[in-house]
């Protein structure tokens, strides 16, 4: 897939604390590094950790009016609420992508595909925490959409995420990227 | 023609006050000019801050840059006024209601940050332009118009509240003991940091008349007798109706806000320099 | 150097506000306007500028008057809640004609309400909400550029026409991050306090051919008097009718004296629409949306947004009313904007509410459901 040509639309919902807004300002800012318009909103309650969270990304070529996600092209869950609440209204020419750690009961018979992946758990036993399902979910978002250049998101990630973490992030991206590889090789 | 220092610091031109005949106001409107005057303040920059209220009436008459705001928020449009520009003397006048009452939190808040600033709480015990109901320094069991058969409430010493919240200069006088006045208050002018002097004044018309001491030379009476100098180490149980004068606090270590905002922006700009 | 950056739009607004010259804030913590409080905290130091976190709304806004009365751009942000606090010394800010901005990031209301959703319950409030009659203008925002922009507007307007003005962004505006151009300094128009080499016999607050009155700063050499009782020219308070009379009545006049200064909406193929969707902030913008959906169905639709709000746009409403059928105003109250229209069109065409008060955006298929619901021969 190509850079937008018109709106896309991104949405991430998960609890809080999994970095779900930290990953729509990181897509938002690459946009803008690739001279995109783009508009990031986020949802949340008051609770600081757990509770629910989500966040919208749009990217376009245009102004963007409604910022809004409408259909979501791409829709990422890491808890079965947030697959509950958000997987079925994916586009049909998006996919959802699920962190079957999290996410036990999923979703079926959408318009669009459904990838169901043990991030979380990858991310703990290869990179020593469960935070950075996150960035695996983005590095096979970018690898499979090339929506944006990878490198423009690592840029931003790098820079957006506490220094003592920022190897770990990088490294949990490239791993997301190879996944979607295997996945496209697999079919 | 009036004295020097009243040509100086009065707006002649609005005179006579609106204060009742035998009010303290007008007393304590003089010992505070004569205190400027002593000191030579420029009257081009100081600036006179009131709320609502008898007291603070006393703006429209002093020929300086005078602000006269809400009731209870003369220290809030202070603080703004320090802040934005420190090299102006601020002064704060209130009555008892205004300070206590519906301006209370901005006093205490106003102490705690220690601003430069003198604040004069001009205190009759009642509130006065309204025609004279309860305010919070109303004596337990005085008359007023919304207490008729004597106030249910206690009043407080507004000084020990000021010291609570962190005042560097407190000080308490009456419009009887006028030269003490004039000298706390000119301590309080020169002072760096949050500076606090309540000056007690007889309100014969009201408090005095619900009172039984409609002549304002009984009023005053009532405040010499009620009086006790503060000797420090030598505190004593004071009666309901009695008053500590005199200094009753100091501290000249406590640096002001507006030094402490100085110097951080000092210290971001430095930072900042280092950093690029 | 004019740059592009991922901002929230309290950033923005923050931004705004420096480039503008707000070199004083005084504010009180409430969600969702804190970031606004937070950022410049930072900010406001590294240009020499003073923050400071008052006690309550209250005090925050008689802060922000007097550093303004002192002749340092002032500003503040809040919520409803804090807003209502702070009605009293709006009408303060207005009679004693000092420019102040103040922020009032909408949340879900009334009372506590809803505090981490979003709602557009204050328009009329933002007008009214202080006591008799005063001029107050408002400007809503609809995204993190408008954030930017619109504060730097509500700067030179207060200073142009010394008086308070409302920044009024939902909660969405104000946590939204977009792609902001910050521009380079001198590109964007921005109007300095105005202050007379002298004043005509000591009438501070006379007022010139525009209506406007330009009284001293403290301590600028003049004795001013600065008080919220009705006052003369001079200044001082006076109970003669006339004197008060004319008072009230030219402190209120600034506003329909300089209305074309005060004139700023976004409109989009209205003028053969037979049918206008009309909102404020970011309703506008699914406002916007739908009208392209609609116009590329083949229906005759326009869209419309004030982006000033208070004076409230007449003159052009009541050009479109001639010609319009009918409107939709969507938005999250009650019906606070549809009275304001229905004011205007006066009955010459159809006026239709859409209205949604339970804390969350109004979505696209929501206003299209509207929009197809109107009559088409309305």
């Amino acid at each position: 897939m190509a850079p937008p040509t018109e709106r896309y639309e991104i949405l991430l919902s998960g609890s809080g604390g999994q970095g779900i807004i930290l990953g729509g300002i990181v897509l938002a800012e690459a946009g803008i590094a690739e001279g995109l318009k783009v508009v990031q909103t986020a949802s949340y309650g008051p609770e600081s950790r757990g509770g629910a969270s989500r966040s919208q990304v749009i990217l376009s070529r245009e102004d963007i009016d409604y910022p809004g996600v409408i259909r979501p092209h791409f829709v990422f869950v890491l808890t079965q609420l947030a697959a509950d609440k958000y997987a079925h209204t994916v586009s049909p020419d998006g996919f959802v992508l699920a962190d079957a750690s999290w996410v036990e009961a999923i979703p079926q018979h959408l318009p669009a595909p459904v990838i169901a992946l043990r991030l979380s758990e990858e991310a703990a036993s290869r990179f020593g925490m469960a935070l950075f399902a996150n960035a695996i979910g983005l590095g096979f978002f970018i690898e499979r959409t090339r929506v944006l250049k990878p490198e423009s998101v690592t840029e931003v990630l790098g820079r957006r995420v506490p220094k003592h973490y920022r190897e770990a992030n990088l490294e949990a991206f490239a791993f997301g990227q190879e996944l979607a590889r295997e996945k496209s090789a697999s079919g | 023609m009036h004295e020097a220092f009243v040509e100086k610091y009065a707006r002649t031109g609005h005179l006579p006050t609106i204060w009742c005949p035998g009010c303290g106001l007008g007393t304590a409107m003089r010992i505070l000019m004569r205190a400027l005057a002593d000191l030579e303040i420029d009257p081009g920059r100081l600036v006179v801050v009131s709320g609502i209220g008898c007291s603070s009436r006393m703006v429209g008459y002093l020929d300086c840059n005078t602000v006269h705001t809400t009731h209870g928020r003369a220290l809030a449009v202070a603080t703004g006024i320090k802040l934005a520009r420190p090299e102006l003397t601020v002064v704060a006048a209130m009555g008892d209601g205004d300070a206590a009452s519906i301006g209370g939190n901005h006093l205490i808040h106003a102490a705690r940050r220690n601003l430069d600033i003198t604040t004069l709480v001009l205190n009759n015990s009642i509130y006065g332009m309204t025609s004279g109901q309860t305010s919070p320094m109303t004596p337990h069991e005085a008359v007023t118009t919304t207490a008729p058969l004597g106030n249910l409430e206690h009043k407080f010493h507004l000084c020990d509240m000021v010291r609570g919240a962190g005042a560097t200069y407190i000080a308490r006088a009456s419009t009887y003991h006028h030269m003490l006045a004039g000298r706390l208050l000119k301590e309080a002018l020169r002072h760096r940091g949050f500076a606090f002097v309540e000056l007690l004044t007889q309100c014969p018309v009201y408090f005095g008349r619900f009172n039984r001491m409609s002549n304002p030379s009984d009023m005053l009476r009532w405040l010499r007798d009620n009086a006790v100098k503060y000797v420090p180490g030598q505190e004593k149980e004071l009666r309901d109706e009695q008053f500590y004068i005199g200094e009753l606090f100091r501290d000249e270590t406590k640096i002001d806000y507006g030094e402490l905002l100085r110097q951080l922006r000092e210290l971001v700009r430095s930072r900042e320099a280092k950093g690029s | 150097m004019a740059h592009t950056v991922l901002l929230q739009g309290n950033e923005a607004c923050a931004e705004g506000a420096v480039y503008a010259g707000c070199r004083f804030y005084g504010g009180y913590p409430i969600t969702p306007s804190s970031e606004i409080a937070e950022y410049l905290s930072r900010r406001l130091p590294l240009v020499g500028g003073t923050f400071v976190q008052m006690e309550d709304e209250i005090a925050s806004i008689a802060s922000v008057i007097g550093a303004s009365m002192a002749g340092v751009k002032a500003m503040t942000a809040t919520s409803g809640p804090g807003f209502s606090l702070m009605q009293e010394n709006l009408d303060l800010a207005a009679v004693t004609e000092t420019p102040v901005v103040i922020v009032n990031s909408m949340r879900g209301g009334p009372s506590t309400g809803l505090p981490t959703a979003t709602g557009q319950g204050d328009l009329m409030q933002a007008r009214w909400g202080s006591h008799s009659d005063h001029p107050v203008v408002a400007l809503a925002p609809a995204g993190a550029q408008e954030m930017f922009d619109l504060t730097v507007r509500a700067f030179n307007i207060a200073e142009h026409l010394r008086l308070p003005v409302v920044l009024l962004p939902e909660a969405v505006v104000s946590h939204i991050r977009e792609a902001v151009r910050i521009p380079d300094a001198g590109e964007m128009e921005v109007i300095e306090r105005h202050q007379p080499e002298s004043y005509d016999g000591g009438r501070f607050f006379k007022r010139n051919e525009h209506g406007l009155a330009f009284p001293p700063t403290l301590g600028g050499g003049f004795h001013p008097h600065y008080t919220g009782l009705a006052h003369a020219e001079d200044g001082f308070p006076t109970s003669d009718p006339e004197t008060a009379g004319k008072f009230i009545e030219g402190l209120n006049l600034k506003v329909a004296a300089n209305v074309e200064l005060l004139t700023d909406y976004e409109a989009e193929a209205v003028d053969d629409a037979e049918l206008i969707l009309a909102s404020f902030g970011v309703t506008g913008r699914a406002c916007q949306h739908v009208a392209r959906i609609l116009r590329e169905q083949g229906r005759r639709v326009g869209y419309f947004r004030p982006r000033i709000l208070w004076p409230f746009p007449e003159a052009r409403l009541r050009e479109l009313s001639r010609t319009a059928r009918a409107f939709l105003v969507a938005e999250l109250n009650l019906g606070q904007m549809r009275l304001e229209v229905e004011r205007v069109v006066c009955g010459r065409a159809r006026v239709v509410g859409l209205h949604k008060v339970d804390g969350t955006m109004l979505e696209i298929d929501e206003v299209l459901a509207a929009a197809s619901e109107v009559p088409a021969d309305a």
